[in-house]
């Protein structure tokens, strides 16, 4: 059976590739994702703005309470030297995983400026990583801001990261775009070399003990893997780059479906945060068993089996869920 | 080769020296001289060699006399020691000092003189200290100047080593210890030719040794110690001697010369003064300029103090001098003269008697004194005395610099006499704590001094105030070497940073004509002028000024820099003095920019640069007018309504007219009326909060956690509000505990409000409508603030609230009674004062405080104004400091006093019972003053006893009358910090917890020394970083409440108001009415934690809820009455450890310097806590009473 797919230019022994999540963290972890046969990772996200506060907060506190009384001209020893400034720790950690596994290491980038993403990107390729994720997170809450402006935003931000860099990118998004393939082909033609559906970020919510707005992130149930699925089916014919499924894979089956519909990577981290690494090896372990009952003989031949360019009725991707919830309906089914 | 030149103070400079040439240093904190040890602890820490190519040894002690035992020992066997003091400090390395003397030990200790406390505390400079220590028999070099400092820090340390006696290396704390200079650096190569290898070895050899064993310390006899004493007499014989060659020594190596006692001044000079200290610059550059005018005068600079060379003195002194003034800068009252006097004349008495040196006539010797507290020393009270020296009869034993109208004994001066040399460049800058004035002008100073050839000086004044503080930097420039060892009087460029100054502080007065004038005022260039008050525009003109003005904090904005205005006040300063061509100005200010800046991320350095080239960019010129038209005016310092004492004597203080207060302002003995900072309106936020009265729930939650008590609530009857201004707010009063129509008002003090937005932060009422809307937001103060002034002055004449008929075991209650502690000058969202606070309001009538030195002690009790204050009866808290070191016993002494008279007066009273009332006197012996109204009635009794006393004719009735006051239960509490009660007084306070008297504790927690800038102590967490543990504190806490808890007969608890005030509450009442010791350990956030001081609240929960602060209260008595006293107030650890310590500074510190420890040590933290919490669980069921026992029984 040949599980390999290409994502991204890369050669990948399987299209399964742990996403972003805190398990790259940890070397060991890693290693152990690339025993029960993870083709990839995925790094944590560096974070431009967060690194940008931090160095601001310290910046703050180390001398705004000084040099106002006499007894106590400043409250901190002053440091020399800085550690983590301008991430050095994550690239030591890209570092660090590429010496320790043999796949691919692909880097993740969040952030909001031009200049942050291009220096910070072009250290990623320097520190050894294989390929660089995208993951561009922009409330657009601004109502004078226009769909214009911030579709350009996006794109903006590809050019000059894929300007800086020599090894492909990939672009995390969220799907919400009023033409969302329309936009999908625009980053392609920014120069993405791969797509990845869809991110997942903290959304607000509300305690009610405390009547606060309080920011929380909820891991991935199987069910939110409807939204991806239904994109990838619906962009693989329009697409020539990669696609990427996020979100929702949460067994083989799950994987499968993603495949089917033309992902050729599928990414997960709630199922391996919840049953650790063993979960990856056991979804391969039964999609290579399912591929057996269909006969299918590589994950090649699978890829987007059933994409909207491969279903008899490619409506089936675009129609809204109600009409076959209707269309199921069968009155015979009511308990008396 | 000339050094390259380099600007620092003289703590830098001296800790340079002393961490090169020591091995092991041993260092506790003090004002001023804590800078030196800060630099050895960051030095050693960095991995900084000493010039034997090793990294010094630093350790903290937790005192200092702990420091100068740990010295001891390391000297004993065999290292190259130092230790940095000041002050108190020094006294208590007193023993020490007789010993290592004693035993001929070389060391070094650094000391930034400080006046001693007498009737007040001073952290200011004189010599009052190191004049303290001639006993020891120490060795004394004193150094003039930064320059000095870092020469004679050298020779010093040589010379001990030489001449085997240890040494007191001093200079001014303060106007040495802090004025940044530009010196010439003493090289590695120079130091380590300094230092006689051989010696070293003679060292070592008497080190104490197992392999070499000898005894020393022994125990003597009368038979053999006086002459075992006179033994090492030849070695204080021959180190003058020693002294003199390290110093030509010095010489040959560096070209700069020093002597022992150094002689400025013509050969045919007639007058001279002799002196020790910055003084001796001061003087030095005077008798220049007098010489100039054809006088002659000198000076007779004493470097060499001990061992005092007569002969040296003598030969320094031109035979030609008819006229002596021998100046001191300390005080030894009672004597004959203070010391330096008192050698000089001995010295010339001896030479005349053994026919030494031949003068024609012994010159008049007069003494003075002069600088105490860093009282200014000026060019014309030098020439004062110089004048005084040329009179026929001239007054002995004076004082210069103030005006003695009680003993008569000052020299009148004129302020005015003098002219400042035309090429030096005097420039003032007036600015706020929290604005980065002072950082910006140091940064100038580094600039000019390094890039030009230029001298340059600069000295910071700093008020007492911990928030909303102004400084004032002295900044001096020019070609020649800059003596001037005093403030600049009138200057050639001022800038103002701070637009509101302009109407409290008459800031002109110090421009000379044709002076520049910088203002920071947010306005646009055309509405400034008439935005200045008319005295500020009668100036302008008069002295006619050139005048710019900047909107620095929009640029500093518009740049992503906050409220940070330094780089751009300090890029106008560079544009319009002329000082450096503006172009290269602005090119150094980057640089500059760069190096600080440069480690700490990319933003920051670009948005410092364009914040840099938008300065230029947005200063103008402005045109002055020929006529003062403004209608704004400055402000009175206090209200017409104050006192007298506090309009004649408090308020030329705040306006910085202190030094021109005669003697008989004050008291003869430091005592000061409580209660006047309601006086001192200081108006220093720009926001305050403001009720929302349909939303409060009156829960008192906002007054509960006010640190300057700015926010207060009373109940009254609805009548009163007859005369309210219209925008006076009230609500019905929530409960049915109140009578019909009774009100409550919340209403905060818009000129005493700091801003902290604590009260907001913890207001628990929010708009059901509109979430985001609290009780109490925060609002602009301006647009309010005349109505808010108005409604305070109304809301304080309510009468207060009847407290026996208040609730005050409750949070809402207890926050009805008046706050006796107000308006502190603590730093603004204090966690230290809101627990002083709730104390005073629950026992402040009735309460005397031994407070430990340190922020308490500052807030507390540092002139110009106090927050103790009285209620409407007069009552209120009274309140003293003695030591750092000796609260707990300064404390103890109240209560055993306090107890005995009233036991005195209770036996007189017994025996007087048949003269006077019976029934009442019954009913005083046998009073029951647990509660509220039992303390009430008990005061009426005695105030009706005492009537009675008064015509009584029994002849103890006088005595009794003046004690009678003790009949009325007395409340004694002693306040500190944990350096006081974890450290240095540790070994009082565990006596006192053990002495079984009724006295109260209040350990206020901040985990550092908060007063000296945040020095590691016993408190410090595990993980933490602060000064002296500059790599993260590797120890956990030590448990003070356990260990109080452990000795059994003390009322403990542990309490953080922020996570749960109720049963900090519970704690402080349940302490109070404990009969025996109680110790209260109250979580203190504080601005050496390094974060906003708003969220200061949600860390205490955090701490709490992550098991590192678990609440608990230990009462003994409970015991009796068959309950568990140990009662565990926390629940078990629900919140991750770094959750909460990283939203601090210095937990962050660590991991963002040192991360691999920073992870070992928060994982070792977290499980130190799960641990802790383990034994306080155990603890709580070991205390649980035995169920069988209490069966069998």
């Amino acid at each position: 059976m040949n599980l390999e797919s290409t994502y991204l230019g890369l050669r990948l022994k399987n299209p399964l590739v742990p996403s972003a999540s805190p398990l790259s963290t940890d070397i060991d972890r890693v290693k152990q994702l690339e025993d029960a046969g993870a083709a990839g990772i995925v790094m944590y996200s560096l974070f431009e703005e967060q690194i940008k506060k931090e160095n601001q907060a310290l910046d703050h506190f180390l001398n705004t309470t000084g040099e106002s009384y006499s007894e106590a001209l400043s409250y901190f020893p002053q440091p020399q030297e800085y550690h983590n400034l301008h991430a050095e720790d994550y690239l030591d950690q890209i570092h660090k995983i590429k010496k320790t596994v043999d796949i691919p290491v692909i880097a993740s980038l969040n952030g909001i400026s031009k200049g942050g993403w291009m220096s910070f990107a072009s250290q990623m390729e320097e520190a050894g990583a294989d390929a660089l994720e995208l993951n561009i997170y922009y409330i657009a809450a601004d109502p004078s801001l226009t769909s214009d402006r911030v579709e350009q935003m996006y794109l903006d931000d590809i050019r000059s990261v894929k300007e800086a860099v020599n090894i492909p990118v990939s672009v995390k998004l969220s799907p919400y775009f009023s033409a969302f393939a329309n936009m999908a082909t625009r980053i392609e033609g920014a120069g993405a070399d791969g797509l990845v559906l869809f991110n997942r970020f903290y959304q607000p919510d509300i305690n009610l003990d405390e009547m606060d707005v309080e920011p929380s992130l909820q891991l991935s149930s199987s069910f939110e893997k409807r939204l991806p699925l239904r994109w990838i089916g619906l962009l693989r014919p329009h697409l020539k780059g990669s696609l990427a499924a996020t979100t929702g894979i949460h067994d083989a089956k799950d994987a499968i479906k993603m495949i089917l519909a033309g992902a050729d990577a599928v990414m997960m981290a709630s199922v391996l945060l919840f049953k650790g690494p063993d979960a990856l090896s056991q979804m391969l372990s039964e999609m290579t068993e399912w591929m057996e009952e269909k006969g299918y003989e590589s994950v090649e031949e699978m890829k987007g089996a059933m994409s909207s360019a491969s279903v008899a009725d490619p409506g089936s991707f675009e129609r809204a869920n109600y009409i076959r919830v209707l269309q199921s309906f069968d009155p015979k089914n009511i308990p008396s | 080769m000339q050094e390259k030149q380099i600007t620092l103070d003289a703590n830098e400079a001296t800790a340079h020296v002393a961490h090169k040439l020591s091995e092991v240093i041993a260092i506790y904190p003090i004002t001023p001289s804590s800078g030196m040890g800060e630099w050895s602890d960051e030095w050693s820490m960095a991995g900084r060699k000493n010039i034997w190519g090793t990294v010094p040894e630093v350790i903290e002690l937790q005192s200092e006399g702990g420091a100068a035992g740990t010295l001891h020992g390391a000297l004993q066997t065999g290292a190259l020691g130092t230790t940095f003091t000041a002050s108190q400090g020094l006294l208590l390395k007193m023993p020490n000092l007789f010993k290592i003397a004693g035993e001929l030990t070389p060391a070094v200790v650094h000391v930034a003189a400080r006046t001693v406390a007498s009737h007040a505390l001073s952290i200011f400079g004189d010599h009052s200290d190191v004049m303290a220590m001639r006993m020891t028999g120490v060795g004394m070099l004193s150094s003039n100047s930064v320059q000095e400092a870092m020469d004679l820090a050298a020779i010093t340390h040589a010379a001990s080593l030489e001449s085997r006696i240890p040494f007191i290396h001093f200079f001014d704390g303060f106007r040495t210890s802090h004025e940044v200079q530009k010196i010439t650096p003493v090289p590695d190569d120079v130091l380590k030719k300094m230092m006689n290898d051989d010696k070293i070895i003679e060292h070592r050899k008497r080190a104490l040794s197992p392999d070499n064993p000898v005894i020393r310390g022994t125990a003597q006899n009368p038979d053999v110690f006086f002459q075992a004493r006179e033994s090492s007499n030849k070695y204080y014989d021959a180190c003058p001697g020693i002294v003199k060659q390290k110093m030509r020594e010095f010489e040959e190596l560096t070209g700069r010369a020093y002597q022992l006692f150094e002689y400025h001044g013509p050969e045919d000079a007639d007058r001279i003064i002799i002196l020790m200290g910055s003084g001796a610059e001061t003087v030095h550059e005077t008798v220049d300029q007098l010489n100039k005018k054809g006088e002659k005068t000198g000076v007779l600079k004493v470097r060499l103090y001990r061992p005092f060379s007569m002969q040296d003195l003598i030969e320094a002194i031109p035979a030609s001098v008819k006229a002596v003034a021998v100046l001191d800068r300390t005080k030894e009252p009672g004597s004959t003269g203070d010391p330096l006097y008192l050698d000089v004349v001995t010295a010339f008495m001896e030479n005349e008697t053994e026919e030494g040196k031949p003068f024609g006539k012994i010159p008049r010797i007069i003494a003075g004194r002069y600088g105490l507290s860093s009282k200014e020393f000026t060019p014309v009270m030098v020439k004062r005395v110089f004048d005084e020296l040329n009179e026929v009869k001239p007054k002995n034993h004076f004082t210069i610099g103030i005006n003695d109208d009680v003993t008569g004994r000052s020299l009148e001066f004129n302020t005015n006499g003098w002219e400042a040399d035309p090429e030096t460049f005097e420039g003032l800058f007036f600015g706020l704590g929290a604005d980065g004035t002072v950082s910006a002008n140091k940064n100038s100073i580094k600039i000019i001094g390094d890039n030009t050839e230029n001298y340059a000086q600069g000295y910071f004044v700093y008020d007492s105030k911990k928030s909303g503080a102004t400084t004032v930097s002295h900044l001096r420039f020019g070609p020649k070497p800059i003596r001037s060892a005093y403030l600049i009087d009138k200057a050639k460029f001022i800038a103002c940073h701070q637009f509101q100054f302009l109407r409290q502080l008459n800031i002109l007065r110090h421009a000379r004509k044709g002076a520049t004038f910088l203002i920071n005022a947010p306005f646009a260039p055309e509405e400034i002028w008439k935005n200045l008050p008319n005295e500020v525009q009668q100036q302008i003109i008069e002295k006619e000024l050139k005048v710019y003005g900047i909107d620095a904090y929009k640029v500093a904005k518009d740049n992503g820099m906050g409220n940070r205005i330094n780089t751009v006040m300090q890029t106008c300063f560079f544009a319009i003095s002329e000082i450096l061509p503006k172009e290269r100005a602005v090119e150094l200010i980057k640089e500059a920019i760069y190096k600080a800046y440069g480690n700490k991320g990319e933003d920051i350095l670009q948005s410092n640069y364009k914040a840099v080239d938008n300065t230029i960019e947005n200063l103008y010129q402005i045109d002055v007018p020929a006529m003062a038209e403004s209608e704004i005016h400055m402000r009175r310092p206090v209200s017409e309504k104050a006192p007298d004492f506090v309009q004649d004597v408090i308020a030329e203080i705040i306006a910085g007219n202190g030094d021109n207060l005669p003697v008989s302002a004050f008291s003869e003995d430091g005592t000061f009326p409580t209660g006047t900072t309601c006086w001192e309106k200081r108006n220093i936020t720009q926001e305050i909060p403001v009720l929302e009265p349909d939303i409060c729930i009156q829960c008192g939650k906002c007054m509960m956690v006010c640190p300057h008590a700015v926010i207060r609530m009373k109940a009254f009857d609805g009548d009163l509000l007859a005369d309210a201004p219209e925008t006076f707010k009230y609500m019905d009063a929530k409960g049915r505990e109140w009578p019909d129509n009774t009100k409550i008002s919340i209403q905060v003090s818009p000129e005493d409000c700091t801003g902290c937005d604590l009260c907001v932060e913890v207001c628990p009422a929010k708009d059901r409508k509109e979430v985001g809307r609290k009780a109490l937001n925060m609002a602009a103060v301006e647009p309010i603030k005349e109505q808010e002034i108005e409604n305070w002055d109304f809301f304080l004449n309510i009468p207060e609230y009847d407290r026996s008929l208040l609730k005050t075991e409750t949070v809402k209650g207890s926050q009805f009674l008046q706050p006796l502690f107000e308006f502190s000058g603590a730093c603004t969202g204090c966690g230290e004062t809101p627990y002083i606070k709730v104390v005073t309001q629950l026992f402040g009538d009735r309460m005397v405080i031994a407070n430990a030195t340190g922020c308490s002690s500052i807030y507390g009790g540092n002139l110009p104004t106090t927050p103790y204050t009285k209620n409407a009866q007069g009552l209120g808290p009274a309140w003293s400091n003695s030591l750092f070191e000796d609260n707990a016993e300064f404390g103890l002494g109240y209560r055993v006093t306090i107890d005995k008279i009233r036991d005195y007066a209770l036996e007189m009273l017994k025996g007087m019972r048949d003269t006077l009332n019976g029934d009442l006197v019954d009913q005083i012996l046998n009073a029951d003053q647990s509660d509220e109204p039992g303390i009430f009635e008990q005061r009426e009794r005695v105030a009706v006893l005492k009537k009675e006393l008064e015509t009584s004719g029994h002849p103890k009735a006088k005595t009794l009358l003046s004690v009678a006051d003790y009949l009325v239960v007395k409340s004694v509490w002693m306040f500190g910090g944990d350096g006081w009660a974890y450290d240095i007084g540790y070994g009082g306070l565990d006596h006192v917890l053990a002495s079984g008297r009724n006295v109260n504790i209040l350990v206020m927690d901040t985990e550092v020394y908060s007063n000296t800038g945040g020095q590691c102590s016993k408190a410090t967490p595990l993980g933490a970083i602060a000064k002296f543990a500059a790599a993260g504190k590797r120890t956990g806490k030590k448990d003070l409440g356990m260990i109080a808890v452990a000795g059994g007969h003390a009322y403990v608890a542990r309490i953080a108001m922020g996570a749960n005030d109720a049963q900090s509450l519970r704690a402080i009442i349940e302490a109070e009415r404990y009969p025996g010791p109680s110790i209260i350990i109250a979580y203190s956030h504080c601005i050496a934690h390094g974060y906003d001081m708003k969220y200061g609240l949600n860390q205490q929960k955090l701490a709490v809820e992550s098991g590192y602060w678990p609440l608990f209260r230990f009462d003994p008595s409970k015991r009796s009455e068959g309950k568990n006293p140990f009662k565990l107030d926390s629940k078990p650890p629900k919140v991750d450890f770094k959750d909460y310590a990283y939203n601090e500074m210095r937990y962050l510190l660590l991991a963002k310097t040192q991360p691999k420890i920073a992870r070992e040590l928060m994982a070792q933290a977290k499980e130190e806590i799960q641990n802790q919490w383990k034994v306080y669980e155990q603890t709580e069921k070991l205390y649980e009473p035995d169920a069988s026992s209490d069966t069998d029984s």
